[in-house]
């Protein structure tokens, strides 16, 4: 499983790979839109796609509009990991072809939730 | 200050008189954090002064409002996936082939804190099952908190708990936002029911249940209470319905008239069929 984080924050990536790799994914990082379209054109496969709303260049939905626009990316999830919590903008984002929203902060565990919904086998740990 | 054993003790015996579950005994720091907390709150002079009253008044409301800040109410939407996937693809398809004469549907989610499971439930129903609508559909929820359940009834969560296994489709779909907190629309609210019960105690009168979730309860009581638990869930069961419990929990070795059946991913333990019964 390959994975995109894209977040202009070093500790967000940090964080966010920290708990993809735990759970079994390949990492790359980007830091604006612009970074993650060329990445993305480099060429491999990703699987997932974190994206972030407030990036430097242009907001992260634009990069959610752009991916959904090519048909090679139907099978990629796409999820946005936020500050942004208005339902308009959580309904916008699904609009646009996320498939999942979570808000900033979040746990380790709301992460591993988040992506069995989204259909990867990942083991969650039971909490009592 | 760390708390005294004796007086550890104490509280450890309360919590059993009122809900029958047996706090662990590492449980010190819980027991030391929340009686400070509640100590404080209610404008006491320290903890021992907390005590104090407790002893002078074990049934009271402050003894109430201590045994339940002591409670495990973790949950969360869509808890493990697994069970609602069973419902979804298996469960709730056979129900609704082998209830058409009644049209009708109960569903009890036990120990519910508050009310996440329930509500997935009632959701899920909405989402893939309408025509349940309208039958005589039951959805309960139980749970020995008043504060728990008022919190349930309220259906008011905070983004770290929508944050928590809800789909963000059904975050738009089924919640409206209230400043920092998000809250079930009322007609999904409309489909469910909180009761306060203590399973250790005496239950209230519920309708046969078709499914039952048990999920993450037995685990806190001992096995004699495990086992009567379980034999009342076996009465409130219709026959052929559907016992789920958590991932880390099994009727084995306390009760066998249950037997562990795989759905996809999930365990469901469905009653034996009885001799001279219908399988």
């Amino acid at each position: 499983m390959r994975a995109l984080i894209l977040d202009d924050s070093r500790a967000m990536r940090t964080i966010l790979r920290g708990i993809l790799t735990e759970v079994g994914f390949e990492v790359l990082e980007a830091a604006s839109v612009r970074d993650a379209i060329a990445v993305l054109g480099q060429g491999p496969d990703f699987d997932l796609a974190l994206v972030d709303w407030n990036l430097p260049d242009v907001e992260g939905i634009e990069f959610v509009r752009q991916v959904r626009a090519q048909r090679k990316y139907d099978l990629v999830k796409l999820m946005m990991v936020t500050t942004e919590t208005e339902a308009g903008q959580v309904a916008n984002a699904i609009r646009a072809g996320a498939n999942e929203y979570i808000m900033k902060p979040f746990s380790k565990q709301a992460v591993a939730e988040k992506l069995a919904l989204l259909g990867f086998k990942i083991s969650q740990s039971e909490h009592a | 200050m760390p708390v005294k054993f004796e007086d550890f003790d104490f509280v450890r015996q309360v919590v059993r008189d009122h809900v029958g579950i047996l706090l662990d005994t590492w449980k010190t720091n819980l027991v030391e954090t929340r009686l400070a907390a509640i100590a404080r709150d209610e404008k006491l002079a320290s903890v021992d002064d907390l005590l104090r009253h407790l002893r002078a008044r074990p049934r009271g409301p402050l003894s109430t409002r201590v045994v339940e800040s002591l409670l495990t109410t973790e949950t969360s939407f869509f808890r493990d996936l697994h069970p609602f996937e069973a419902l979804r693809q298996f469960i709730f398809p056979d129900l609704i082939a082998q209830r058409q004469a009644q049209r009708r549907l109960a569903v009890w989610s036990a120990g519910c804190a508050s009310g996440q499971e329930i509500y997935s439930v009632a959701m899920l129903i909405r989402e893939h099952f309408p025509s349940l609508l309208d039958w005589s559909l039951q959805l309960v929820g139980t749970d020995v908190s008043s504060t728990m359940l008022e919190k349930a009834a309220k259906g008011r969560y905070t983004e770290l708990e929508i944050n928590r296994g809800l789909p963000a489709a059904a975050l738009v779909k089924y919640f409206e936002q209230h400043g920092l907190e998000w809250q079930i629309r009322l007609e999904l609210r409309a489909m469910v029911e909180f009761l306060q019960m203590n399973l250790a105690g005496t239950w209230c009168a519920l309708p046969k249940m078709d499914v039952i979730f048990l999920r993450n309860v037995l685990v806190y009581f001992d096995v004699e209470k495990k086992r009567e638990i379980l034999a009342r869930v076996r009465q409130q069961l219709h026959p052929d319905g559907f016992l789920f419990l958590g991932g880390a929990e099994s009727t084995i070795n306390l009760d066998n008239d249950f037997q562990p059946t795989y759905f996809g991913s999930a365990v469901v333990y469905k009653l034996r069929a009885r001799v001279g019964e219908a399988a």
